[in-house]
C-alpha cells in the first residue's frame, strides 16, 4: 500500500522534474543544438511513456493484488504478450537510435559546406590553448622540443618555419558568428575534453591523436568551455572561454593580433 | 552414484579449519558476505565525505586532518583528496561490493544447495579465491596510507593519467601501483571463483535438476560466472600491461610526443584508446556481473511472495543468456566521445539498444508475475519490488546514453552518475538487501525483525531516490562529473541548492543504514528460531534444516520432480509444490 503510493509519488515527481523547464539545457546557439534538443524531447516522450506506464503498473499490482487469503492465478506466462512487448521495445529503442544518427553524422561524418574557419586546440594539465593560422592562412610546423609555456609557445611552433611566424595563439577561443568551424583537437599530456554546453558538443582531446570537430555558432556571446574528462587534480578548474563574435569584429581582432606579432 | 556413496564428508574440527580457512561453501559464502558488508560501509563513508566536500568545499573539519594530514591540511579537503576518495569509493563499490556479495556471497552459499550438491566442485580453489579477494582488499586499502595517498584517476584508470606515475599527480605513484596490484589479485580470485561456479552448475546437479528446472538465481550465477571468466581475464592482462608501462618503461598505452610538466617523455607507439577498449571490454560485462544475480534473485523472491509462478520462465532464461552474450559487444558505448572511429559508434549504439530489449523483457515479466498475484509484503519482497522500480528508473536513462547523438552532451555529466548509481549501484544493493532478508533464516537459523526491516526499507527507498534522481537534472544542465567543486563555473554555482539537497539526502540515507546493521547482528543472536521453510518456498534449500547441516542434505539422495516456481497449483491442498515433492 504505502509502497504503491510511494512509487506513484516518485513517478509523478520525476515526470514533473523532467517535463518542467526549471532544470534544463541552456539555450542552443546553432541548428545542431536545436536538432539535439528536439531529439532529446522525442526520446524523453518515448522513454517517459515507458517509464510512466511501467511504474504505475508496478504500483497498481502492489495495490490491487495484496494477499487476501485467496489463491493466485496459476499461469506460467503468455507467449503472445511476450512477443508483443519484445517487438515493441525493439522497434522503439532501435528507432530512437536510428533517428539520432543524423545528429551524430552532422558533427562527425558530414564535412561542413563552404568556407571553413580552421582553429587548432591543444590541452595540457590544466589549460587550453588555441591557434589561428594568421594572415598567410597556413599553420606553422610543430616541434615538441620548442614547447615553452612561459614564452607563449604552448604548441611548440617551430621557430624556423616562416608559416608559423604569424600564428596567433590564445588561451580562449574566438569564432565568427554563422561560419562553420573546424577545430583540430590535440593534447600534450593526458586526456582532456572540449565541451561547450550551448553548442551541444563534447569531444575528448587525446594525446597522440589529432581529432577534428565541426561546429558553428550563430549567436554572439561568451560561453564556457569545460574540461569533461578527468585529467588530474585541477580538472574542475580547467576552463576556457568561447567568444562568438560578429564576423567583422573577429577579422579585426585577428588582424590586431597579427600586427602585435609583427611588432615584436 | 557409487562414487557418491563412498564419498565421506566429515565436518572439520578446530576453529581455524571451521571458520577461517574453511572449505565449506557455506562458510566461504558468509565470509564473502561480511567482506562485502565491511566494504559497502567503507564505500558509503567515502561517498558521504565526497558529498560533503561538493557542498561545503571550504569547511574546516579537524578530523579530516587527523585522517589525511596531507590531503586535508588545516582540515580543508583538497581537490586531490576528493578525487582519491571518489576513485576508492567507485573501486571498492564495484569490485568489493557488487562483484562479491551477490555472486560470491549468496552464490557460494546457495548455488550448491539449490542444485542439490554437497559443496562446490573445487572446495580448495573456493577457499583460495576468498582469501585472494581478502588480500586484494587489504592491498586496496593500503593505498590510502602510502606516500601520495590513494590514486585519483577514477575507477576507470584511463591512460595516460594512470600510466605516467607521480608526475601526473599525487596518488598516481605508489598508490596507483597498489591499486593495479589489488585489481590484479581480485581478477585472479574472480577467475578461480568463475571456474568453480561453472563446473558446479554443469556437473553437480542432482538427478532431475535439468537446466530448465534450475531456479533463476542459478541461471543468473551461472551466466555471471561465464561473464567473469571472459571479462576478468582481459582486465588482468590490461592491468599487467599498465603496470609494465609504469615500471618497466614499456609503451602500451603511451603515445609518442608526450610533454608532461614541461618534460618530454621518451615513449612511442602506445595508444590511450587501447586501454579504454580493454577496460570496457571488461567494464561493460562487469555491470551485468553486478546486476544479473540481483535480477535472478528478484525474480525468485517476486515469485515466492506473489505466490505465483514466474511469468515466462523460458523468456527469462533466454533474456539472461541474451544479456550475457550482447554484454560483450556493447563496450564501445562508453567511448562515443573518446575519438574512436565515428562509424564504430553507430554500430555499438545499435547493439546497445538491442541489449535494452532483453532488459525490458525482464521488467515486463516481473510485472506480469505480479498480475493476479496474492502478494505477501515481507521485507524481502519490498526490497525486490524496490529493485524493479529502481531498475526501470535506471534503465530508462540508458536509452539516452546509448545514442551517440545524445551522448554528445550527456557523456561524463552527472546524468551518467545518476544512471549508473540507479541501475548498477542501488538496484544491485536492493537485490542484496532482499537476498539478506530472504535467506537470513537459512544462513543463520534465525529470523530477522520484519518491523525494523520495513522501516529500514521505506527510509532507504525514499533516500536513494532523493540522492540519485536530482543527479540526472544536474547532468541535463551540464554539470560535469568528477569535479571536486563548482566554483570555477558560474552556472554550476547556481546548481548548489540541488547539490545541497543531495548531500543531505546522502547523509540521511547513510544514517538509516544503522537500522540494518542493528537488525542483522541483533537477529543473529536474538532472532526467533527459523523453521525449515518460513516463506513456503519451493526450491531445495527450503527442504533442509535452517541452518543446513555440514553436508547440506544429510547424505540423502534426492531427485527433483518439479520446476522451481510451482505456486498456486490448482487441485493441490497446499498452494505450492516443492521441487523435491513426489511427482
Ligand atoms: C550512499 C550512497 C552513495 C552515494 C551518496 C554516492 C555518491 C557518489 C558520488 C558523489 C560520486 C562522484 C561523482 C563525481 O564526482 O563524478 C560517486 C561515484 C561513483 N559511485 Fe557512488 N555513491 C553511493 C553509492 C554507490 C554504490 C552503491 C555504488 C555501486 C556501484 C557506487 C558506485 C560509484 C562509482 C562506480 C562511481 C564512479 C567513480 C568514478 O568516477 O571513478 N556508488 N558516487
Ligand atoms: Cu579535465
Ligand atoms: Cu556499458
Amino acid at each position: 500500500m504505502l509502497l504503491a503510493l510511494l512509487i506513484w509519488v516518485f513517478t509523478v515527481v520525476i515526470v514533473w522534474m523532467f517535463a518542467g523547464d526549471y532544470w534544463t539545457f541552456p539555450e542552443a546557439i546553432n541548428e545542431h543544438g536545436r536538432q539535439y534538443d528536439q531529439h532529446f524531447a522525442t526520446t524523453l516522450y518515448i522513454t517517459g511513456a515507458i517509464f510512466f506506464v511501467s511504474q504505475i503498473a508496478l504500483g497498481w499490482t502492489i495495490f490491487k493484488y495484496r494477499d487476501n487469503g485467496g489463491r493466485a492465478t496459476y499461469s506460467h506466462g503468455n507467449n503472445k504478450l511476450e512477443v508483443l512487448w519484445t517487438s515493441a521495445a525493439a522497434v522503439l529503442f532501435i528507432g530512437a537510435v536510428l533517428l539520432s544518427t543524423r545528429i551524430w553524422a552532422g558533427v562527425h561524418l558530414t564535412p561542413p559546406q563552404g568556407e571553413v574557419v580552421e582553429i587548432e586546440a591543444v590541452a595540457k594539465q590544466f589549460l587550453f590553448n588555441f591557434r589561428y593560422a594568421g594572415a598567410d592562412g597556413k599553420f606553422g610546423k610543430l616541434d615538441i622540443k620548442q614547447i615553452n609555456d612561459a614564452a607563449g609557445n604552448p604548441f611548440g611552433i617551430d621557430e624556423k618555419d616562416p608559416a608559423g611566424k604569424d600564428d596567433v595563439v590564445n588561451s580562449n577561443i574566438r569564432v565568427p558568428k554563422g561560419k562553420p568551424v573546424r577545430l583540430i583537437l590535440r593534447s600534450r599530456d593526458v586526456i582532456h575534453n572540449f565541451f561547450v554546453r550551448e553548442l551541444r558538443v563534447k569531444q575528448d582531446m587525446v594525446p597522440g591523436m589529432v581529432i577534428p570537430l565541426h561546429f558553428q555558432a550563430d549567436k554572439v556571446g561568451k560561453y564556457d568551455v569545460a574540461c569533461s574528462e578527468l585529467c588530474g587534480l585541477g580538472h574542475h578548474q580547467m576552463r576556457a572561454e568561447l567568444e562568438v563574435m560578429e564576423p567583422a569584429d573577429f577579422e579585426k581582432w585577428l588582424q590586431e593580433e597579427d600586427a602585435k606579432l609583427k611588432a615584436q | 552414484m557409487a562414487s557418491h556413496a563412498t564419498h565421506v564428508h566429515t565436518p572439520p574440527s578446530g576453529f581455524i579449519r571451521k571458520y577461517v580457512f574453511s572449505l565449506d561453501h557455506k562458510v566461504i559464502g558468509k565470509q564473502y558476505y561480511f567482506l562485502a558488508l565491511f566494504s559497502v560501509f567503507l564505500g558509503m563513508f567515502l561517498s558521504v565525505l565526497m558529498r560533503f566536500h561538493m557542498t561545503y568545499p571550504d569547511a574546516k573539519v579537524s578530523w579530516f586532518e587527523s585522517l589525511w594530514p596531507v590531503g586535508a591540511p588545516g582540515g580543508v579537503m583538497t581537490p586531490e583528496l576528493y578525487l582519491s576518495l571518489m576513485t576508492m569509493h567507485g573501486t571498492i563499490m564495484v569490485f568489493f561490493v557488487l562483484t562479491t556479495a551477490p555472486q560470491a556471497g549468496f552464490g557460494n552459499f546457495f548455488l550448491p544447495i539449490q542444485i542439490g550438491a554437497e559443496d562446490m566442485a573445487f572446495p580448495v580453489l573456493n577457499m583460495l579465491s576468498f582469501w585472494t579477494t581478502f588480500l586484494a582488499l587489504l592491498v586496496m586499502c593500503a593505498a590510502f596510507f602510502v606516500e601520495g595517498g590513494a590514486p585519483l584517476g577514477g575507477w576507470t584508470a584511463y591512460a595516460p593519467l594512470s600510466a605516467l606515475g607521480e608526475s601526473a599527480g599525487p596518488g598516481q605513484g605508489m598508490g596507483m601501483n597498489l591499486w593495479i596490484l589489488s585489481i590484479a589479485l581480485f581478477c585472479g580470485a574472480s577467475l578461480m571463483g568463475a571456474i568453480n561456479f561453472i563446473a558446479t552448475t554443469i556437473d553437480l546437479r542432482v538427478p532431475g535438476m535439468t537446466l530448465m528446472r534450475m531456479p533463476l538465481t542459478c541461471w543468473a550465477w551461472f551466466v555471471t560466472a561465464i561473464l567473469s571468466l571472459l571479462g576478468f581475464a582481459v582486465l588482468l592482462s590490461a592491468g599487467i600491461l599498465l603496470l609494465m608501462d609504469r615500471t618497466a618503461g614499456s609503451s602500451f598505452f603511451l603515445p609518442a610526443g608526450l610533454v608532461v610538466n614541461d618534460q618530454i617523455l621518451d615513449h612511442r607507439g602506445g595508444s590511450p584508446l587501447l586501454w579504454q577498449h580493454l577496460f570496457w571490454f571488461f567494464g561493460h560485462p562487469e555491470v551485468y556481473i553486478a546486476i544479473l544475480p540481483g535480477m535472478g534473485l528478484a525474480s525468485n523472491v517476486l515469485s515466492v511472495f506473489a505466490r505465483k509462478p514466474i511469468f515466462g520462465y523460458k523468456a527469462m532464461v533466454y533474456a539472461i543468456l541474451a544479456i550475457g552474450f550482447l554484454g560483450f559487444v556493447v563496450w564501445g558505448h562508453h567511448m562515443f566521445i573518446s575519438g574512436m572511429n565515428p562509424y564504430t559508434s553507430i554500430a555499438f549504439s545499435i547493439m546497445t539498444m538491442a541489449i535494452g530489449v532483453p532488459s525490458a523483457i525482464k521488467t515486463f515479466n516481473w510485472v506480469g508475475t505480479l498480475w493476479g498475484a496474492q502478494i505477501r509484503l515481507t521485507t524481502a519482497m519490498l526490497f525486490a519490488l524496490g529493485f524493479v522500480s529502481l531498475f526501470v528508473s535506471g534503465g530508462i536513462s540508458g536509452i539516452f546514453l546509448g545514442q551517440p547523438g545524445l551522448d554528445l552532451y550527456l557523456h561524463d555529466t552527472y546524468f551518467v552518475v545518476g544512471h549508473f548509481h540507479m541501475i548498477m549501484g542501488v538496484a544491485a544493493i536492493f537485490g542484496m538487501f532482499s537476498g539478506t532478508f530472504f535467506w537470513f533464516p537459512k544462513m543463520f537459523g534465525r529470523m530477522m525483525n520484519e518491523t525494523l526491516g520495513k522501516i529500514h526499507f521505506y527510509l532507504t527507498f525514499i533516500g536513494v531516490y532523493a540522492i540519485f534522481t536530482p543527479m540526472h537534472v544536474l547532468g541535463i544542465v551540464g554539470n560535469p562529473r568528477r569535479y571536486a567543486d563548482y566554483k570555477t563555473f558560474e552556472f554550476m554555482g547556481q546548481l548548489l541548492n540541488v547539490h545541497t539537497f543531495m548531500t543531505h539526502a546522502a547523509i540521511f540515507t547513510a544514517v538509516v543504514q544503522v537500522l540494518f546493521v542493528i537488525n542483522l547482528f541483533w537477529s543473529m543472536k536474538k532472532g526467533a528460531k527459523a523453521p525449515d521453510n518460513p516463506w513456503e518456498a519451493t526450491s531445495l534449500e527450503w527442504s533442509i534444516p535452517s541452518p543446513p547441516p555440514f553436508d547440506n542434505f544429510g547424505g540423502k539422495h534426492l531427485t527433483v520432480q518439479h520446476g522451481p516456481y510451482e505456486y498456486a497449483v490448482p487441485g493441490k491442498e497446499k498452494d505450492h509444490v516443492m521441487q523435491v515433492d513426489p511427482a
